[in-house]
């Protein structure tokens, strides 16, 4: 262990308050120490949370509303029976893209930029932890979402489902480069995702302002590290079968073979153990969110805090605990397929807590009904549909008539659009003033949500008649005489809402990024840590590093709140604390703006797409990634306890 | 006269980060490790499953040499003495018996790689043989990733520690790479159990 | 009436028979692969647990969402800050978990009394018929102690009322899956693997079924039906199945049959007691008498299976049947030969 001497403690003091000049040059100097560089290198060089948060946001969109348009494909041809807009090639590459986009490149990255933008700032630091590692992230998203994109638009789709079921997406049923781009694009957005979920423990564990101990924690932070260590614990599976496919694909190995000793269904264990917890790495996050936004806007605290954190971890732990639940079908031997069952009904006891205790806390306080409140209440309304209709799945006998039919449909869209996107869409127009400096149009927000809420239920009840129609999944055509033309009529139309809500949320979210009216630092009256800054936050996120007095980190906060002081403002220095109650541990600087994030994503897209065409794009790549990597990692100078480096006391003086 | 604020003063804190769980840095690498961990557990995992699918493993084939891949267990072992001495004399910020340790590191780390190459023609089989083959000659080359990205990030650490000026960030980043050669360490033993003694066990 | 009249005559009664069973039959007549159709005691067991779950969710539903809109409507009062009113809702949420638990048991017992239904309730003695799915197309096969007797019946499962029937299920490429909603629920098929399940129909009657796992390009043209009938029935038809190729009749008929054996068909097509004996695609046997053609995607008229013959990639895009460029007066030839392979 470390032999340095005895550990320094910080001290409490009584000081003379800095007047407007001191607090002025604290703010330029923080602000040019923290600086956002511009022009293109600077662009491609930002390291900034907040910047490469809603980068990450803007672009998690682009991609929701490419594969948005893609489902508005599907409803027109599924729209009549018998129909001829879109052939069963194109049809399959578009229901695969659009279920593999909507889930790897929007659900789980929207949340995780949310994360990168917040978190930071609810916890009180002024960046995110491994900040370059974070810029190499989004540009890995970017890249992988790009490639899949392309794919689309050159008749090159994968075209084997979202979830790419082997023998079909092996090497004898799915020839040319299909399934290799879907594999490939899992390495972009898992690396990605796993990047950003050991930043984000590392910043919620050892980066928050002193006070805030694990037990004062805002709710959607805790939301954040449960969905972070979900990441880290199964994205390896997918991971390794989508390697295992690529490699059976491209280099002839057997994995997924059973002429070979290999087997089929060890894809789906693979891919669903992943799949499951999946589905939770994108539903926690919006608990989060509505926990933040019921907070607010009855203007009390939550009631539960502790049982509601406790549920999102339980939750977090089970989710990894009944991914067989897909695979019911598949003949596996009853009594460990009774195990499966009895887990996904116990997995929604955590979340019925969890609803209660928001009832109880709608119950208490009292509510005000802005849109971002209008769209945590449609996740009442839409999500239950969807948890109960996963319970009734968790029922073997049930599951095995409407398994891989449209009430299977009916229930992911419901839990994922009632249990995440409505709150994300909320959380959207809830924290635009704070990320933009501007409010949103209301009534607009609020109709919006009306157009929405309809939309989706005329779209998506039907299918759970449909399913029990006999309907299948995945087919791009159904006969006249099945009767099931009405009702897909009807899913139609209501996505014809749907449409029309989507283009109203781009429209009230632009509209209002360039002339919404100016917001205040906290307009909603809020309790958490980011209100307590400017709308949008100064580079440097707090002028001064707050001491956290309570779990309600504003509404705690006595008048004359300590802040902390002696952390250097020439130079990214940061307070590092301890795990679980926050208090000050060691300082380290953070880097600055870095080119070498850009370049060592570049060289990793080149490695990665390069790799489905020839193996020899791994001996190439390797000299390139090491130089980047090395390049990155290398000491920048003068390190600041290099011989001649100044000395902290000196600067203190020089500041006061 | 103005009321005063109460402040909390860390000016005294260390501020080159700090070595252990203390630090950011260490995070950082327990969380890869976590990540890869659950890789090779999920990889080793899918080889019993493949085992319980035959009745022969492996199946048709003959078992890998145990000859190159015990000495390379065996040295690499051995590393861990030196790679115990570098992390200790990081933490106490020598820099020579630092620089001594991290280089034999380094130089043992080489020649387990170099003996890794020939682990594989040991192996017996092709990688497109059959299903057992596949996955040991997956199992083993996830390693290999490993050690090899290792002896790189050991051998960058080495110049660094004899040409840069040395700082006390220079010593957590020499104290978090033996954390994770420690790591390497670990996995390799039930790798090469599962890799060299499986076929003949089970 | 000549010999070739009646035969006309017998060949149109025939047609519009089978278009009216076949247009049922794809059509499904409402309530056709419906799962709350029951036709059999699987497909009962697992419709009543249907209701019953539906029933309790939507009870939960309704005062969850009662809970809700009351919570958001009540009339605030001072009392509500004060720690009794905390200690209420608290006991109230805990009240509230308690009992979304006794539920979920509730539910949980009703599915495993459902589950009981489902387990076949066969012997030693029941009928067996093996199941393998094709890229996009069903064989069905009904073993015998006698290989030669073996009977083959691609996309047209038939089985007696009343009895239980063991299937094994297989697939030859990627993974299908086999469902027919009014009888029983779903089994995935796996290369590699063989499952079992089972099916029994309590009436005689025309059950459509059709793939539930995506399979590729043709995966929505992939149905099939299940012909319930009495046991004599079945036996005559098992017996019928076994005898090879019917003799064409007429020369209209030889000289369809001498195109057919000379042309791309014999490929992939067998036609048995002729020299035509490839594997690759349904046998052509008796054809004639089945309900449906392209794996239960049009009724099985001349004018259909003209259509599918003359092109299937028209009506199956990425199917393995080619096009056809025979002549017309060839086609036609081969038209009535197939048609009358009864």
């Amino acid at each position: 262990m470390p032999t340095e001497g005895p550990r320094a403690r910080p001290v409490e003091r009584l000081e003379r308050p800095l007047d407007e000049n001191a607090e002025t040059r604290l703010h330029r100097e923080l602000e040019r120490t923290w600086y956002v560089p511009r022009g293109v290198v600077g662009w491609l060089s930002v390291v900034d949370h907040r910047t490469v948060g809603k980068r990450y946001i803007a672009t998690a969109f682009g991609f929701f509303i490419f594969a948005g348009i893609l489902a508005a494909l599907m409803r027109i041809q599924l729209a009549v029976p018998d129909n001829h807009f879109l052939g069963p090639d194109l049809y399959n590459q578009i229901f695969t893209t659009h279920g593999t986009m909507m889930m790897f490149l929007f659900a789980v990255p929207v949340m995780e930029a949310l994360g990168v933008y917040l978190v930071p700032l609810m916890v009180g630091a002024r960046n995110i932890a491994f900040p370059r590692l974070n810029a190499y992230s989004y540009y890995l998203f970017l890249f992988g979402g790009l490639m899949l994109t392309t794919t689309m638009l050159v008749n090159s789709a994968p075209d084997a489902g979202w979830f790419s079921y082997v023998p079909l997406a092996g090497p004898d049923y799915t020839p040319g480069k299909r399934s290799d781009f879907w594999a490939q694009m899992i390495t972009f957005t898992e690396v990605s995702a796993l990047a950003v979920a050991v930043e984000l423990v590392a910043t919620i564990f050892k980066c928050r302002a002193p006070g805030m101990t694990l037990n004062r924690l805002p709710l959607f932070v805790w939301s954040m590290l449960v969905t972070s260590f979900m990441v880290i614990f199964s994205m390896p599976a997918v991971v390794t079968s989508s390697t295992f496919l690529l490699l059976d694909r491209l280099v002839g190995t057997h994995f997924y073979n059973p002429a070979e000793g290999g087997d089929a269904l060890l894809w789906q264990h693979l891919f669903w153990f992943f799949g499951h917890p999946e589905v939770y790495i994108i539903f926690v996050p919006a608990l989060g969110i509505i926990s933040s936004i019921i907070t607010t806007f009855t203007q009390r605290p939550v009631f539960g805090y502790t049982a509601l954190a406790m549920s999102v971890v339980t939750t977090g732990f089970l989710g990894f605990a009944v991914w067989v639940h897909h695979m019911f079908a598949t003949g596996l031997p009853q009594l460990g397929l009774s195990y499966f069952t009895a887990a996904s009904i116990v997995i929604s006891i955590p979340t019925g807590v969890q609803i209660f205790c928001w009832i109880a806390s709608l119950w208490r306080g009292r509510p005000r009904y802005p849109a971002p409140m209008l769209f945590v209440l449609g996740f009442f309304a839409i999500f239950i549909v969807g948890g109960l209709s996963g319970v009734t799945l968790a029922s073997i006998p049930f599951d095995l008539q409407v398994h891989d039919t449209y009430y299977v449909v009916a229930h992911f869209h419901y839990v994922l659009i009632g249990g995440a996107v409505f709150p994300l869409i909320g959380g959207i127009y809830y924290w635009f003033p704070k990320m933009t400096g501007r409010m949103t149009d209301d009534a607009l927000g609020k109709l919006n949500f009306w157009v929405l809420f309809v939309g989706f239920n005329l779209t998506f009840f039907p299918m759970h008649i449909l399913g029990f129609q006999g309907m299948p999944r995945r087919i791009y055509t159904y006969p006249s005489e099945m009767g099931w033309g009405t009702l897909n009529l009807l899913a139609s139309g209501g996505a014809v809402l749907l449409v029309v809500g989507g283009v109203l949320f781009v429209y009230n979210v632009v509209r209002s990024y360039v002339a919404g009216e100016v917001a205040a630092d906290n307009p909603w009256n809020a309790d958490t840590l980011e209100w307590g800054t400017a709308s949008p936050p100064p580079v440097y996120n707090f002028l001064h590093i707050p001491i956290v007095e309570g779990r309600n980190a504003l509404w705690d906060r006595s008048v004359d709140a300590p802040v902390v002081t002696g952390i250097r403002s020439d130079c990214r220095e940061v307070l590092i604390t301890e795990v679980l109650d926050a208090a000050p541990s060691n300082k380290t600087e953070f880097p600055g703006p870095s080119i070498w994030p850009f370049l060592a994503s570049v060289v990793t897209t080149a490695f990665f797409i390069g790799s489905i065409f020839t193996p020899w794009a791994l001996p190439v790549s390797v000299i390139p990634i090491a130089v980047t990597l090395i390049g990155w990692f290398w000491p920048k100078s003068p390190e600041k306890d290099a011989p001649g480096a100044r000395k902290s006391t000196e600067l203190r003086e020089a500041r006061a | 006269m103005s009321a005063q604020r109460r402040v909390l003063d860390v000016s005294m804190l260390p501020d080159t980060g700090d070595f252990g769980h203390r630090g950011l840095v260490w995070w950082g690498t327990v969380g890869f490790m976590v990540i890869e961990g659950s890789m090779f557990v999920m990889v080793l995992i899918v080889y019993f499953y493949l085992r319980l699918k035959v009745a022969e493993w492996p199946p048709s084939l003959p078992n890998p040499d145990v000859g190159v891949g015990t000495v390379n267990l065996l040295l690499v072992l051995v590393s861990l003495i030196p790679n115990a001495l570098a992390k200790k004399a990081a933490e106490e910020q020598q820099l020579s018996r630092t620089r001594l340790w991290i280089a034999v590191l380094t130089c043992i780390g080489v020649a387990n790689v170099i003996l890794r190459a020939f682990e594989y023609p040991a192996l017996n089989c092709r990688w497109d043989d059959n299903a057992y083959a596949s996955i040991t000659w997956l199992l083993l080359s996830l390693h290999t990733i490993h050690i090899v990205t290792d002896v790189v990030d050991s051998a960058v650490l080495v110049v660094l520690v004899f040409t840069s000026p040395m700082t006390r960030r220079r010593f957590i980043d020499v104290s978090e790479n033996s954390l994770y050669w420690y790591f390497i360490v670990a996995w390799w033993v039930p790798i090469y159990l599962v890799v060299y003694w499986a076929p003949r066990w089970l | 009436m000549s010999g070739g009249a009646r035969f006309a005559w017998q060949r149109a009664v025939w047609e519009l028979a089978s278009l009216e069973v076949a247009s049922l039959v794809i059509a499904g007549c409402s309530g056709n692969q419906s799962m709350f159709n029951p036709q059999g005691p699987a497909a009962r067991s697992i419709s009543s647990l249907g209701w019953t779950l539906l029933a309790i969710c939507g009870v939960v539903y309704l005062l969850v969402m009662v809970a809700f809109f009351w919570a958001l409507a009540r009339r605030r009062l001072p009392s509500d800050d004060a720690p009794e009113t905390t200690r209420a809702l608290t006991r109230n949420v805990t009240l509230a978990s308690i009992v979304t638990v006794l539920v979920l048991v509730v539910l949980s017992v009703a599915s495993v009394v459902a589950g009981r239904g489902l387990t076949s309730p066969s012997g030693p003695g029941a009928l067996q018929v093996e199941v393998t799915a094709h890229q996009w197309w069903w064989d069905f096969q009904y073993t015998d102690v006698t290989p030669s007797d073996y009977v083959t019946s691609p996309n047209e499962l038939h089985i007696p009322v009343g009895v239980p029937v063991v299937l094994k299920v297989r697939s030859r490429d990627v993974i299908h899956s086999f469902w027919v909603p009014n009888l029983h629920g779903k089994r995935d098929l796996i290369p590699g693997q063989i499952t079992h399940t089972w099916m029994q129909a309590d009436r005689p009657g025309v059950y459509r079924g059709q793939c539930a796992e995506f399979c590729g390009h043709q995966h929505a043209h992939m149905a099939f039906v299940v012909v319930a009938e009495p046991m004599d029935e079945f036996r005559q038809w098992i017996a019928h199945q076994r005898q090879p190729a019917s003799e064409p009749a007429t020369d209209e008929e030889r000289h369809g049959r001498d195109v057919f054996l000379q042309s791309t068909c014999v490929t992939c097509h067998t036609v048995r007691g002729t020299d035509a004996g490839s594997h690759v695609g349904p046998e052509l046997t008796h054809v004639g008498s089945r309900l449906t053609v392209a794996a239960g995607t049009l009724p099985n008229t001349r004018g259909h299976l003209s259509g599918w013959i003359a092109n299937p990639q028209a009506i199956k895009p990425g199917s393995r049947m080619p096009p056809n460029s025979l002549a017309a007066a060839d086609l036609q030839a081969v038209l009535t030969y197939v048609r009358s392979l009864r």
